[in-house]
């Protein structure tokens, strides 16, 4: 009777989570899915199974290459600030992580510095974007100083609605994703491990090379993770700042959504989907996050 | 019982609305909305997008009706969402008549009895004929009156000739042209096709809303004499082909500064300079003004393209609400809302009701393009232009009379969003 109990006892402890994840996760995504072969009206949507929104999402995409469809090119734009925004963050968050770990000794200043980091969270999503635009506009503090200062004769465009900026605003809000995760593994870091390698000759560069580096590894991974998930599905920032003359995969699907055409941007997200799996699939060939926790 | 009771009422109140309409229109001062729903308020959820909505109004439809009135704010395009995916989620909705194509056929709303408007035979023709004082004016894309009355209550299809069945009374409508900064630009503009001078390259916006977008982008495409449209608001394929060809290329080669999609982006890229000519709408244009920004909503030799917005009933209402939208409604084109919305510079329903609570100096102004002969302030009290200013594109007759097309939900609309994205992602 008590084994019995006990045998059960882990099943109903993670049922609750699981029962959230089923309905809030795991049903919305199978309707999805679903839904992404059904036909659609301007007013309706219709159960079918049809492939015929998948092929519209790549139309023309192998027949006129090497020019790329509007798709390919959407997800190349996309996966280019993905990238960016990636390997900034990460050498930023690593560094800052860094200085806060090892730099900083008392334990309230650490705390205290790594709460300012999470000063960008204080306002929403949508006022720190619009803030960038009288600093980066053309009539903007920055260009105004450059003027001032006779540096260019000419207000810079490019500060603001351009690559750059885009850039710009998802390292801003996404440099804490990758200081948190990195922050948590290198304060796990048993400093004798550090001291051995300083003992046995290594350099500064040595030590962090082959012994902070591999030990912070699951921290880098799951920063990763955050930051790349979040920069392939965003297209407020990437419509904010880049004047919404840069595509992006979930500005694809808001514009149909906002047409009702549901099937398509489902389909849309499916794809959006499999290609962030595929993206975390590859980077959890190189770091086994669960045996590494 | 009090079921019973309301319901005589409004029936009562309805004779004498028919009556009315038959006979004297002119006159009609508030003629005492029955005062029943006092103990008993009725709250209807009013669905709409911001620029349609006002605490004033509320407040005073409360003061006169006794029924509260309860805001649902949305996008434009969340309306038509709510329409056709939540239509028990409210009881009267102010929706635009260009989503009425995709709206009508879902049959998720119903049309209203004309019996139980008072004024319908007083609603501005321009909505009910496509006309102003009986000449005919541009009717491309989704003109109200083509999908004004419906075959029956409960139809699925427009009827070509009038009924008694309503798919939305009018509560607003202008016409939209562009907006630009006459201090940076030095010179007049009379085109559509200027959007696109490289002259202000990296200096013009277009919204990015694609139904409204293409639509400006055809007045362009036009006027340069580029393309040559059977109706702009129904394109052929080949026609959407060819319009966001030439956006692309002017895209391509730096002409836009940005795309906009809500009203406060488009204040902001003209207040600060970004922009010096963009798709505007006129409120957005009076924004950029009372910061002290010269800005003009510039009329333009091919006309305007107009939109307009109406009340709709959602296909479930009955009993004491159902009673009750038609009173709100009623008491919507008595006047008191209608000059409201005129000093904001849209157009109500019933100009006759409107004139009568408006300020003459204030008709003079807004409907009649007078210079004015007093200062001009906005319903909520604020400055909007000084003595002697005339309105852009001066009076109703002149800016209704010069629309080129109507927003529109085309039958390619799935092509169209398509090559839209297209056009963004080049």
């Amino acid at each position: 009777m008590l084994e019995a109990k006990s045998r059960w006892t882990p099943y109903w402890q993670a049922a609750p989570l699981a029962l959230v994840f089923l309905i809030f996760f795991i049903l919305p995504l199978l309707v999805t899915f679903i839904v992404s072969f059904w036909t659609y009206t301007g007013y309706s949507i219709a159960p079918a199974f049809v492939s015929d929104n998948y092929l519209t999402a790549f139309d023309k995409c192998f027949s006129s290459l090497p020019d790329l469809c509007t798709t390919f090119r959407t997800y190349l734009s996309t996966l280019k600030f993905c990238f960016l925004v990636w390997l900034i963050t990460l050498v930023l968050g690593f560094t800052i992580a860094y200085y806060l770990t090892f730099e900083i000794k008392t334990p309230t200043m650490r705390i205290v510095l790594a709460l300012l980091t999470t000063i960008p969270f204080w306002t929403s999503n949508v006022i720190r974007m619009i803030s960038w635009i009288p600093l980066l506009g053309r009539n903007g503090l920055v260009n105004q100083a450059l003027m001032g200062a006779g540096i260019t004769s000419q207000p810079i465009d490019w500060l603001l609605y351009s690559s750059f900026s885009v850039t710009l605003s998802l390292v801003h809000i996404n440099t804490v994703f990758m200081i948190v995760p990195i922050l948590n593994s290198m304060s796990r870091i048993d400093r004798s491990l550090i001291e051995a390698a300083y003992d046995n000759g290594a350099s500064a560069w040595q030590t962090l090379w082959n012994v902070i580096i591999p030990l912070t590894k699951t921290g880098i991974a799951i920063g990763s993770i955050f930051v790349i998930t979040v920069v392939m599905g965003d297209f407020i920032s990437v419509g904010l700042m880049g004047g919404q003359q840069i595509a992006s995969a979930g500005k694809v699907i808001e514009t149909q959504i906002t047409a009702l055409q549901f099937p398509i941007a489902a389909a849309n997200a499916i794809v959006l989907l499999a290609v962030v799996l595929m993206i975390i699939w590859t980077m959890l060939r190189f770091v086994d996050i669960r045996k590494e926790l | 019982m009090t079921k019973t009771t309301t319901g005589g009422i409004s029936r009562r109140t309805l004779l004498k609305g028919s009556a009315i309409t038959a006979g004297f229109i002119g006159t009609t001062a508030v003629t005492g909305f029955p005062a029943v729903h006092a103990d008993e308020p009725i709250t209807l959820r009013y669905l709409s997008t911001a620029t349609n909505q006002s605490p004033a109004i509320a407040a005073k439809a409360k003061e006169v009706t006794g029924i509260n009135v309860e805001y649902v704010t949305v996008t434009t395009d969340d309306v038509t969402k709510r329409i056709i995916t939540q239509p028990d989620s409210f009881d009267l909705v102010d929706s635009e008549y260009a989503s009425l194509p995709n709206l009508i056929p879902s049959g998720n709303l119903m049309g209203i009895d004309a019996k139980k408007v008072k004024l319908v035979d007083k609603l501005a023709t321009v909505m009910t004929k496509g006309e102003i004082n009986g000449k005919k004016i541009g009717d491309q894309g989704t003109a109200p009156h083509k999908v004004f009355y419906l075959e029956k209550q409960r139809g699925k299809e427009f009827a070509k000739e009038q009924t008694e069945w309503i798919t939305l009374i009018p509560t607003t409508y202008n016409a939209d042209t562009l907006g630009i900064r006459p201090d940076l630009i030095k010179r007049p503009i009379e085109s559509w096709a200027e959007l696109l001078n490289p002259e202000f390259k990296g200096k013009a916006a277009i919204l990015n809303i694609p139904s409204i977008g293409i639509m400006d982008a055809a007045m362009v495409n036009e006027a340069m004499g580029l393309v040559k449209y059977g109706d702009k608001g129904n394109m052929t394929k080949e026609e959407i082909d060819k319009t966001i060809a030439t956006l692309i290329e002017a895209k391509k080669a730096g002409q836009f500064r940005a795309f906009w999609t809500d009203f406060n982006e488009s204040v902001n890229l003209m207040a600060s300079g970004e922009t010096v000519i963009q798709s505007m709408w006129s409120p957005a244009v009076t924004a950029v003004r009372l910061k002290g920004i010269p800005c003009t909503f510039q009329p333009l030799k091919e006309g305007y393209r107009a939109w307009a917005s109406g009340f709709g009933l959602p296909k479930t209402l009955k009993g004491k609400k159902l009673d009750a939208a038609y009173e709100f409604i009623n008491w919507f084109l008595d006047g008191w809302a209608g000059a409201y919305l005129n000093r904001q510079g849209y157009y109500a329903a019933v100009l006759e009701t409107a004139k009568e609570n408006m300020e003459p100096y204030e008709w003079a102004f807004w409907m009649e393009g007078k210079p004015a002969e007093k200062d001009i302030h906005g319903p909520d009290g604020g400055l909007l232009e000084k003595a002697g200013t005339v309105r852009d594109g001066g009076s109703y007759d002149t800016r209704m009379g010069a629309v080129a097309c109507w927003n529109s939900t085309m039958k390619e609309n799935a092509y169209m969003v398509q090559k839209w994205n297209e056009f963004i992602a080049a």
